[in-house]
């Protein structure tokens, strides 16, 4: 009995784009910024309601504390931990504005006769996404100096 | 269509977030940068001003419209994940309603600790 | 300038059910010659040095997409890649991926064309008796029919799909092949099976399943760009949801032409020879 074998690449279908383009690559990181900051988001909501209460602002400053005080092997886990998720908001705002003007089909042309050599969506709009992880890059220096120059230099 | 609609409304929701969301981030993370321009503050955790700004009105529209939007962006988000993952039917049809009560029941949530901060509690 | 001496090395995936062998990779030094496309080097294999390779190939023109082979690390039709256009000493060839393997570099392209059913790829009337006995052809002008037939091309090869990082994973996103065909159909002007097509295009697989990671329209052999197709069907649900387009009017048939008058300088038709 012949048996077919199974070739689905799953999970690494979304993370190695291999030789693929660099928009494959901004669809891997994408998702994972996305449920970064989704994880974080449900953390907040319940780090925030701790503000309730009489004894609210003991229990904000307690927590504060201890976010800003956890240091592990010589880091402050927490405090990168929530920079970083600052930066994987940069990423998923700036690639998302690109997303929602490709999606809505603004910036990937429009369908003609396809002559040889083709132009299609994926080139169309390849400037605009060098573009956002210029921009991408811009800011995560940015805020990146700043956090490194505060955490390593001032305190 | 149903899941028309619940991609428009994400794709809404995404653009509410880009404003509100940046906004929060950048006085939370770039206050000593934003400092330059003459706004922000270089402590936006500091315990006076975090119950300060709670206690604003407009703050607490803000943070509930903020909270409703992101969590249907993100749920949704996280919907679409699990939707590509081949998981039975009837197991996609159960993950996508625990995500709809979970959803509105941190948005419930959420949007009573706003109220409530508003009162100065 | 062609060199007969020089060679190429090709890594050739090999799986064989019967044997129960895990798939491995077997190596064949291959001459090449001057516009020796891949296919070429693989006949060139089954000829000289191993019959029992097995692959799928019948036009090598790339019209047929019977070939679509996992090449170098990209999904190509073996006939269209020439061995010199790879830039490489080695050619590392294995089926495409996201589909079964069922021998060697042969993928089982059923999944393919029952997604590509799904979407009801035809044109579907209200008018079933004109539709099946027609009386005149449907109004269609040059730019109502530019809006979809790029995406009329798509030969079936399969290439999007193994590209397509959605399909990895999930086994029942619609693809973008059938999505694009399903839009082709959305886009036709004579179409007005819009409810149809878009049960399966507009479902919770269908096109929100796309975050456009672009690779299809990459690897794309006919210029289809299906990436293009489902990025204007999610616009137009978005507009159709703003409210901002309205539901599309198909085309009725051609009337007849009244008073109709041949031009004066075209020559009379010579008399029928034969059936007299």
């Amino acid at each position: 009995m012949q048996q077919k074998r199974k070739n689905n690449l799953g999970i690494i279908g979304w993370v190695c784009g291999g030789r693929y383009g660099a928009d494959r690559y901004a669809y891997a990181l994408h998702r994972l910024t996305g449920l970064g900051i989704l994880c974080y988001f449900l953390m907040h909501i319940f780090v925030t309601g701790r503000r309730l209460g009489a004894d609210g602002p003991d229990k904000w400053t307690q927590a504060m504390e201890f976010f800003q005080n956890t240091v592990i092997c010589g880091l402050p886990v927490f405090v990168i931990g929530e920079f970083l998720v600052f930066l994987a908001f940069i990423f998923h705002a700036i690639n998302g504005i690109r997303l929602i003007f490709v999606e809505l089909g603004l910036l990937v042309g429009k369908p003609g006769l396809p002559a040889y050599p083709y132009s299609y969506s994926t080139l169309r709009q390849r400037p605009v996404l060098v573009g956002a992880l210029c921009v991408v890059a811009l800011l995560v220096g940015v805020a990146g100096a700043d956090f490194v120059h505060h955490l390593w230099f001032v305190e | 269509m149903r899941e028309s609609k619940l991609w428009f409304l994400h794709v809404i929701t995404a653009v509410v977030i880009l404003f509100l969301l940046g906004s929060h981030m950048g006085i939370m993370h770039m206050g000593r940068i934003l400092q330059v321009f003459g706004i922000g503050s270089t402590e936006p955790t500091n315990v006076e001003e975090v119950f300060a700004r709670s206690k604003q009105v407009l703050f607490m529209a803000v943070y509930i419209v903020l909270l409703g939007t992101a969590l249907f962006h993100g749920l949704y988000g996280l919907r679409s994940i699990i939707y590509e993952l081949s998981f039975p039917k009837a197991l996609e049809k159960t993950v996508g309603r625990v995500l709809c009560v979970a959803g509105i029941a941190l948005f419930i949530y959420g949007s009573y600790v706003a109220v409530q901060l508003t009162k100065g509690a | 300038m062609s060199d007969s001496s020089k060679t190429v090395v090709f890594e050739v995936l090999r799986y064989d059910p019967e044997r129960g062998e895990a798939p491995h990779l077997q190596e064949f030094t291959v001459p090449v010659t001057k516009g020796m496309t891949v296919l070429d080097g693989l006949h060139w294999i089954k000829e000289n040095k191993d019959r029992t390779l097995s692959w799928r190939s019948s036009c090598r023109m790339g019209i047929c997409g019977s070939c679509g082979m996992f090449i170098n690390g990209l999904p190509r039709l073996a006939c269209t890649n020439q061995i010199s256009h790879l830039h490489s000493d080695r050619v590392v060839i294995k089926p495409l991926p996201n589909y079964d393997i069922i021998r060697d570099l042969v993928p089982d392209l059923e999944k393919l064309f029952d997604k590509h059913r799904s979407v009801k790829p035809y044109l579907i009337r209200k008018d079933q008796v004109e539709q099946n006995r027609p009386t005149s052809e449907y109004f269609q002008s040059e730019e109502e029919l530019v809006n979809y037939i790029q995406f009329a091309y798509c030969i079936k090869c399969g290439l999007c799909l193994a590209a397509c990082p959605t399909v990895a994973t999930s086994k029942d996103y619609v693809g973008p092949q059938a999505l694009t065909q399903g839009w082709r159909y959305l886009a036709d002007s004579r179409d007005e099976g819009c409810g149809e097509h878009g049960e399966a295009l507009y479902s919770s697989h269908g096109v929100y399943r796309c975050h456009f990671a672009g690779a299809c329209s990459q690897v794309c052999p006919k210029g289809v760009d299906p990436g293009l197709a489902i990025q204007l069907a999610k616009q137009d649900a978005f507009l159709k949801t703003l409210g901002a387009r309205k539901p599309k009017k198909a085309s009725g048939v051609t009337p007849p032409v009244q008073n109709w008058q041949p031009r004066a300088n075209i020559p009379k038709a010579p008399e029928p020879t034969v059936g007299k």
